[in-house]
């Protein structure tokens, strides 16, 4: 029939639910801040998930980056707690509710200087987290002094020259044992997108170190955590695919040409080397890559190092499957009959 | 061999009433020894405590317990013992000077102290021979010869041999190749001193039986249990002396009590520091566990700037202070009522929090199940205030009772309570006007469930905010609230009588000042009115306490009277009535001391 139109349906995902439920508050960090870049990845990541916004928790600690949660999903929990100890934060809440997502947001002073005891205790256990770590090699809030992830010889605005060395995140995190490990730039949306899915999909603790420079601070020339730098020096590892279990083409996903990593909830990343035929699942080789790069001076995006065997920390300490923060006074509290037989022992 | 120095024979007999120090070297197996000789005293139903004065150590530096056993259920801390036992060459020369004059010396023959102290009784005793003899593995002879004292004790001074098999079964229990092992010593003791050994001393245990329905337990296991019975779900801990063993216990009866299903119902876990800790409980009490913590002064200053964003982003948790002796490492294994102003206003800014303080197992059992309620009621940490005199030594008290109130978790909204108000809350707002809003625990499904958590500014609906008006109206509500929390923490425990003096006091100093009361009753014609604090914010019965008296004596366990100043800060109206008496040299009180300082005070009147 001529003139009529049907409205089309709003897309929505299989949670039935549609993007804007996954909407933020408005950024109030700078134009053009590589955090942005990133907050966008993690709203797609989440959508495309379909993760029930109410079963999502956000959680940072101090600095720009640590305020991002803000503008993502605000349908979800979030906690900005204090400097460098959002991985305590996260352990606590896991704790209380094994089920809920987690998805931790930090920045290199947040994890590298002031968290860096909580980062390691963090790998440690392997909580089921997604830690980003929003990389610029300066602090942004105080107005542009180095972090610890600065590398050596970088130059400030005002031409101080870093004389210390980086703390490489990844190349720490591969070396204690975190199980899945990759370096990102805020600049290469598409590995992003396929890298933050399938890092939340990942049972553990996925550490994903982007790279995301600070428009305001760190975008000059000398600096090795600009957009030019970057741009200019990162060398793409892998062509990097998340497949779900309900994608058309989940089964067609076999080991070939690429790598194909079935993750614990039966979603399949595939992973397509580049120039290079690095082996993620390769402890060693994830180490000699990173040091080989820092020496070259490039920046390789990618998955670096994946294990999806290793225990969740939940798991490790033997929970019950039940959330703690559900169990009622009948569960809570022991019996008559066992504070009697308490008393009795020490009569 | 044998019995030697003074000779007293006509000294009237002293019954149930004994201070007995024991010296050893720590690592050496005492601690057996000496519980058995305690509960051995506990069995026979006379009021006892234990108390251990240990080093900073694990292994060979000396380490002394003290028993008082006394008819009139005085068990405090007295300063000169009645009996000396000296099995550390090492002090043993300043370990008889402990010893009060006319007192007993009991010591290994080899340490040459018959001519010393020539005021009391000495009894020498080959142990070492004698271990020889019972002990035919040289390796445990260190560890059983202290099993040698007690049959030699037991026999002098009328220990129900009985009740010291009982007491070695239960201290051992499970062990039975410790038994095997310690038995024989401890009676072949207790045959040669009875063979071998003049009594020429005045003391003599009888039976009583004022211990019927009691328990022995050290203030930490107390709390535990508190805990376990209250639904503790989650506890982090990082180890400090004294507070480790209320984890390790916690975590034994959790282990125990708390399974389903071959799972745990339950999360423990050993952080990497004390900041870690209270970060994890900051997390679980915000997504609705019963959260806890135990740690010590050192710990608390680590905690400080979480505690300030849990206190003002209102997150319940729980934290144990088994107080000991600071500043900075200060004297780790020595008691101090010294964190009491670094509880009260823990971390930066305006911040007061609620603490209950117990004075015996029985309140920490009590009070550490009653905190976790308090906790998530207020929405704020709740602190206990113990120390290493309650936590570790070890204390008669009554059977602790089954908690029969329900758990109480506070002001929840859930998915059908959202519901119903269609999704319209504040997380800040103070609804009722009791300053404690509501909120929402992490998973809930409802749209509108979620709010943002922060430190920072925030308006009553949590969102972000510098505005002065709303930064004010926030710290405000909270000082509502902590008005709500006064009529909600335990009351003080207060005996009058209309007296002009009143004594106030806390904690553990409880013993010391019930003993010297009595005794400045009696020896001194003077009463004075008890106020026993169980809790900060102070309730409207302290206030009263204080407007009624002329003069109030505040006690502590430290140098700057911490709690006094607390009073000052809260009802400065009063100020001029307080009279502080701080005993702060690492131990516990004695009642000697509380009466030479009221003494001294009411002459200066």
């Amino acid at each position: 029939m001529a003139g009529t139109t049907t409205p089309k349906p709003p897309e929505t995902n299989r949670a039935g639910l549609q993007k804007k439920d996954y909407a933020g508050s408005k950024s109030t960090l700078c134009i053009g801040c590589g955090h942005d870049l990133i907050t966008a990845r993690v709203i797609d990541a989440c959508y495309d998930l379909s993760i029930k916004p109410e079963e999502l928790v956000k959680l940072s600690g101090i600095g720009c980056s640590s305020k991002t949660p803000a503008y993502f999903i605000s349908r979800s929990f979030s906690f900005n707690s204090v400097h460098g100890r959002m991985p305590s934060i996260a352990t606590g809440t896991a704790l209380a509710n094994r089920k809920l997502h987690m998805i931790g947001v930090s920045g290199d002073g947040d994890t590298a200087n002031i968290g860096m005891g909580q980062f390691v205790h963090l790998m440690r256990r392997n909580l089921d987290l997604t830690y980003i770590i929003e990389n610029n090699g300066v602090y942004g809030l105080t107005k542009g002094q180095f972090s610890a992830t600065a590398d050596k010889g970088s130059k400030l605005k005002h031409g101080a020259v870093n004389p210390f060395h980086a703390i490489d995140l990844c190349a720490l995190a591969v070396e204690l044992g975190c199980g899945f490990v990759a370096r990102l730039f805020a600049g290469n949306t598409k590995m992003m997108r396929q890298v933050v899915q399938a890092a939340m999909a990942y049972e553990g603790l996925a550490v994903l170190d982007i790279i995301s420079p600070c428009v305001t601070f760190n975008n000059h020339a000398g600096s090795t955590k600009s957009f030019p730098f970057a741009k200019d020096n990162e060398f793409a590892l892998q062509d990097i695919g998340f497949v779900p279990t309900y994608d058309p083409h989940y089964e067609d996903m076999k080991e070939g040409e690429e790598r194909v990593v079935k993750l614990g909830d039966g979603s399949k990343i595939t992973i397509k080397a580049l120039d290079r035929d690095h082996d993620p699942s390769n402890r060693i080789a994830a180490l000699n890559l990173l040091a080989e790069y820092h020496e070259s001076g490039k920046i390789p995006t990618g998955i670096i190092y994946l294990n999806e065997k290793e225990p969740r920390f939940v798991d490790q300490i033997n929970m019950c499957d039940t959330p703690l923060s559900h169990l009622k006074q009948d569960v809570l509290r022991p019996s008559k009959a066992a504070l009697d037989e308490i008393m009795d022992s020490l009569s | 061999m044998g019995s030697a120095g003074v000779s007293n024979t006509e000294t009237k007999t002293i019954v149930n009433d004994l201070v007995l120090h024991v010296a050893t070297a720590n690592g050496s197996g005492s601690q057996t020894s000496n519980m058995v000789l305690l509960r051995a005293l506990f069995g026979m139903g006379i009021p006892v405590s234990g108390k251990n004065l240990f080093p900073s150590n694990i292994q060979g530096l000396p380490t002394w317990f003290t028993i008082r056993a006394n008819g009139n259920g005085w068990i405090a801390r007295k300063q000169d013992a009645d009996i000396v036992v000296c099995m550390n060459s090492e002090t043993s020369d300043e370990d008889i000077e402990t010893a009060r004059e006319g007192a007993v010396l009991i010591y290994e023959e080899s340490l040459n102290l018959a001519d010393k102290r020539p005021d009391c009784v000495h009894y020498s005793i080959p142990f070492k021979k004698m271990i020889a003899d019972v002990c035919p593995d040289m390796r445990l002879r260190k560890l059983v010869i202290n099993m040698l004292y007690v049959g030699v004790c037991a026999q002098l001074f009328g220990l129900d041999m009985d009740e010291i098999r009982k007491a070695l079964g239960v201290q051992l229990a499970g062990k039975q190749k410790a038994i095997d092992i310690n038995q024989p010593a401890l009676e072949h003791a207790y045959k040669w001193a009875e063979e071998n050994l003049k009594k020429i001393d005045p003391f003599r245990v009888e039976r009583m039986n004022e211990n019927e329905g009691k328990i022995i337990i050290e203030g930490n296991a107390a709390a535990a249990l508190g805990l376990l019975f209250g639904g503790v779900s989650v506890m982090t801990w990082y180890p400090i002396t004294p507070s480790s063993s209320l984890c390790e216990y916690l975590e034994e009866y959790l282990n125990k009590y708390r399974m389903k299903d071959g799972k745990k119902t339950f999360a423990v876990v050993q952080a990497e520091d004390e900041i870690s800790a209270v970060g994890m409980l900051a997390g679980a009490g915000w997504a609705g566990a019963r959260a806890f913590t135990s740690t010590s002064g050192p710990g608390i200053s680590l905690m400080n700037e979480i505690i300030g964003l849990a206190y003002f982003a209102e997150i319940p948790f729980v934290i144990c202070n088994v107080a000991r002796t600071g500043p900075s490492t200060g004297l780790p294994t020595r008691t101090m009522q010294g964190d009491v102003l670094s509880l009260f206003y823990a971390s930066h800014g305006d911040t007061k929090h609620v603490v209950v303080i117990p004075s015996t197992p029985k309140e920490a059992f009590e009070m550490a199940g009653e905190a976790l309620n308090l906790a998530e009621e207020l929405q704020t940490p709740v602190f206990i205030l113990s120390d290493l005199d309650l936590g570790m030594n070890y204390w008669t008290s009554e059977r602790f009772e089954y908690p029969t109130d329900p758990i109480r978790h506070g002001k929840i909204l859930d998915k059908a309570a959202l519901e119903k108000l269609g999704g319209k809350w504040g997380r800040y707002e103070d609804v009722d006007g009791d300053g404690i809003p509501y909120r929402t625990i992490p998973g809930t499904d409802h749209p509108k469930a979620a709010y943002f958590t922060r430190g920072t500014g925030h308006t009553p609906q949590a969102t972000y905010s510098e505005k002065p008006e709303h930064w004010k109206s926030n710290m405000d509500r909270l000082t509502r609230k902590f008005e709500t929390a006064k009529t909600m923490v335990p009351k003080p425990e207060i005996i009058e009588e209309g007296h002009a003096a009143g004594i106030l006091y806390f904690g553990t100093t409880q013993e010391a000042i019930r003993e010297a009361l009595a005794t400045l009753d009696k020896k001194h014609a003077l009463k004075l009115d008890q106020c026993r604090l169980r809790a900060f914010p102070f309730t409207q019965e302290v206030e009263d306490f204080l407007n009624k008296h002329e003069r109030v004596y505040v006690v502590e366990l430290n140098r700057d009277g911490q709690m006094r100043m607390a009073l000052d800060a809260e009802l400065p109206r009063f100020s001029s009535k307080l009279r502080g008496i701080h005993h702060y040299d690492g131990m516990p009180l004695t009642a000697n001391f509380v009466v030479e300082s009221i003494i001294n005070k009411e002459e200066d009147i």
